[in-house]
């Protein structure tokens, strides 16, 4: 993406001149065949650069169709009614337990994830010497790239018993588990698209608040911060979205009860958990199994919600410094 | 003499800088603590179970005992095929958007789509496997059907990592080429494409890492929870890795007896996840490095 911007001429402004007709007029069919030999590449590959909207639209298409059935038979008022029971008789099917539970552990997670994350940005782009910054990146990456069900794992294994006993709980698996692990799977996203926005800020914007005699400290606070304002908010909605999408690691460690609660220290049940738990115990076409794809709809428009959103906040900060 | 004055305001702004400087390193600190913590607690607790018996194995006794070979088969099937369908239509993705695209609407719709694919939660690929492959294809759920899910899964990252090499080959690349007489694919293929395969390779092996782990996208799409033998053909269900550690922690009957076994598994992924990232990310640097054109 960020290549996409470079200043350099693109490698599309070199070659391929207008298509020239004269071949067919000259030699007929035989000159047909030569322009098609010469020129087959330029369609094809756009058919193929299309795959990826391809699946989008696909995504779109099925998870919607397949959600419509539950929209039809009890509203979408019924959707976003407060009791999830699928099972029960009469089964009522609304996702408010759930969309609350989303919510709360990932507000819970982003309120440590975004400091952290801004604060491990601005010690990369503007503190740390060379090494260390090369250091920093990597580890980062690395964490970025542990497997959801890892994060599972741990938090399972080790970080729930350590709060049930801590708290003296009767299960370490809470919202507050599921924040925690959340929250170091969004400290990675956050720090280093934050680290981008912070590197963006053009050198003059520092090197004019240091000859005014302010310290590095002061320029990060009151002139780089500032300056990668947008950016840094478009890795903060970027982390959200991922946080929200999150499914193995918080169904393993959220206790999954689908209560409708604030408190951090009792189970709740996410979107993404509410669809990995239930629909290998649901059939096919069911309406509990249409209802799940209305979550899976929920979770689609949030996704697209936060990321167009991300990209616009960070395409300014692009614009913004000319880049 | 005045040089030498420091004012009180001066020396407090540098115990201000030094203190918040201090935060920002421990804040950064917090990375490598959870890293640390996490690599730290599965090979305390799993490093015991790993032997080359666990690796080449079929676990026993309702998954109490023996080993979790047929599960990193199944993930290395499921790896292998979600990369092999998707790394040719991502090297044309990229190839197209690097070097044929000429601006305009229709790519800044095919990046909204990149972009957007890589932000929709892998569970929601999960639910689209599950409809389209599973039901509207009818491939059941099977080996085929959770490579394709896994597939679409990895074509953003493919493409990315793919534009990102294409745009890294400088232009005089080209420009040599298409002034020796080359027709425009004539370049790409024989100077520009082969100039990228390094930084393409790295992205496969991103691509790879990040399915390996994968564990929603398979839920109900290929993965099995416990098998007999090896798959057979693309449309057995097959066992796989990630899906093994979450079903063992959260249903295995015997969390006691297993637990050795369940922290083995989850640090043989863990290990072959952070090695292919390490070897990924080391390997770029010198690629980047060592290619100044």
């Amino acid at each position: 993406m960020r290549s996409g911007r470079s200043r350099r001429p693109r490698a599309e402004t070199v070659g391929g001149a207008p298509l020239d007709l004269r071949p067919v007029t000259q030699a007929g069919l035989r000159g047909l065949i030569t322009i098609v030999k010469e020129r087959w590449d330029r369609p094809v590959f756009l058919v193929l650069a299309s795959v990826s909207l391809v699946a989008l639209g696909l995504i779109l298409f099925f998870i919607f169709r397949e959600a419509f059935p539950v929209l039809r038979e009890i509203g979408l008022g019924g959707l976003f009614g407060a009791r999830w029971n699928p099972t029960g008789n009469p089964a009522s099917y609304g996702a408010l337990p759930m969309i609350v539970g989303s919510a709360l552990v990932t507000i819970a997670a982003l309120l440590f994830a975004i400091p952290l994350g801004f604060a491990a940005a601005a010690f990369i782009a503007e503190v740390a010497p060379r090494w260390m910054k090369d250091v920093a990146k990597s580890v980062l990456e690395l964490l970025a790239g542990v497997p959801s069900v890892i994060y599972g794992f741990f938090g399972l294994m080790v970080v729930a018993p350590a709060f049930q006993r801590a708290f003296g709980l009767s299960t370490g698996r809470t919202a507050l588990t599921a924040s925690v692990i959340l929250g170091i799977m969004a400290l990675p996203t956050i720090a280093s698209l934050a680290e981008d926005a912070l590197t963006a800020v053009p050198n003059s914007y520092r090197e004019a608040s240091m000859a005014l005699g302010a310290t590095r400290w002061q320029t990060i606070r009151r002139v780089t911060f500032p300056a990668a304002f947008s950016g840094l908010i478009g890795a903060a909605i970027l982390g959200m979205g991922r946080a929200i999408g999150e499914t193995m690691a918080v169904l393993m460690v959220a206790g999954n009860a689908p209560q409708i609660t604030a408190s951090l220290l009792k189970p709740v049940r996410t979107l993404t958990g509410a669809i990995a738990l239930e629909m290998g115990e649901t059939a096919m076409g069911s309406t509990h199994y249409h209802a799940l794809f209305a979550l899976g709809v929920i979770l689609l428009v949030i996704a697209l919600v936060t990321n167009g959103l991300a990209e616009w906040f960070r395409g300014r900060l692009a614009r913004k410094h000319g880049r | 003499m005045i040089a030498n004055v420091t004012t009180e305001g001066q020396r407090r702004r540098r115990i201000v800088q030094r203190i918040a400087f201090a935060l920002l390193a421990l804040s950064t600190a917090f990375g490598f603590l959870a890293l640390g913590v996490i690599l730290y607690s599965m090979i305390a607790n799993g490093a015991s179970a790993l032997s080359w018996e666990f690796l080449t194995t079929f676990p026993r006794k309702m998954m109490t005992e023996g080993g979790i070979y047929p599960a990193l088969v199944g993930s290395f099937y499921l790896t292998v095929g979600a990369v092999l369908l998707s790394l040719p239509l991502a090297v044309a993705s990229a190839i197209w958007l690097s070097e044929y695209s000429r601006g305009g609407l229709w790519v800044r719709m095919i990046r909204v789509g990149v972009n957007s694919l890589a932000g929709v939660p892998s569970i929601v690929f999960g639910l689209l496997g599950l409809a389209f492959f599973v039901k509207v294809l009818g491939f059941g759920v099977s080996l085929l059907s959770g490579a394709l899910t896994l597939a679409l899964l990895i074509l953003p990252i493919l493409i990315r990592a793919g534009e990102e090499a294409l745009q890294a080959v400088p232009m005089n690349f080209r420009e040599g080429a298409l002034a020796l007489g080359a027709t425009k694919w004539h370049a790409v293929r024989t100077v520009v494409l082969p100039s990228a395969i390094p930084g393409i390779l790295t992205g496969v092996i991103l691509g790879i890492s990040r399915a390996i782990g994968e564990t929603a996208p398979i839920m109900f799409t290929a993965a099995a929870f416990y098998m007999s033998r090896l798959p057979e053909t693309l449309s057995d269900k097959v066992m796989a890795l990630p899906y093994h550690i979450f079903v063992m922690a959260t249903e295995s009957p015997n969390y006691y007896k297993t637990r050795n076994l369940q922290f083995g598994a989850a640090l043989v992924l863990l290990g072959m996840v952070l090695l292919m990232n390490l070897g990924a990310v080391t390997w770029r640097a010198r690629v980047r490095r060592r290619k100044q054109w």
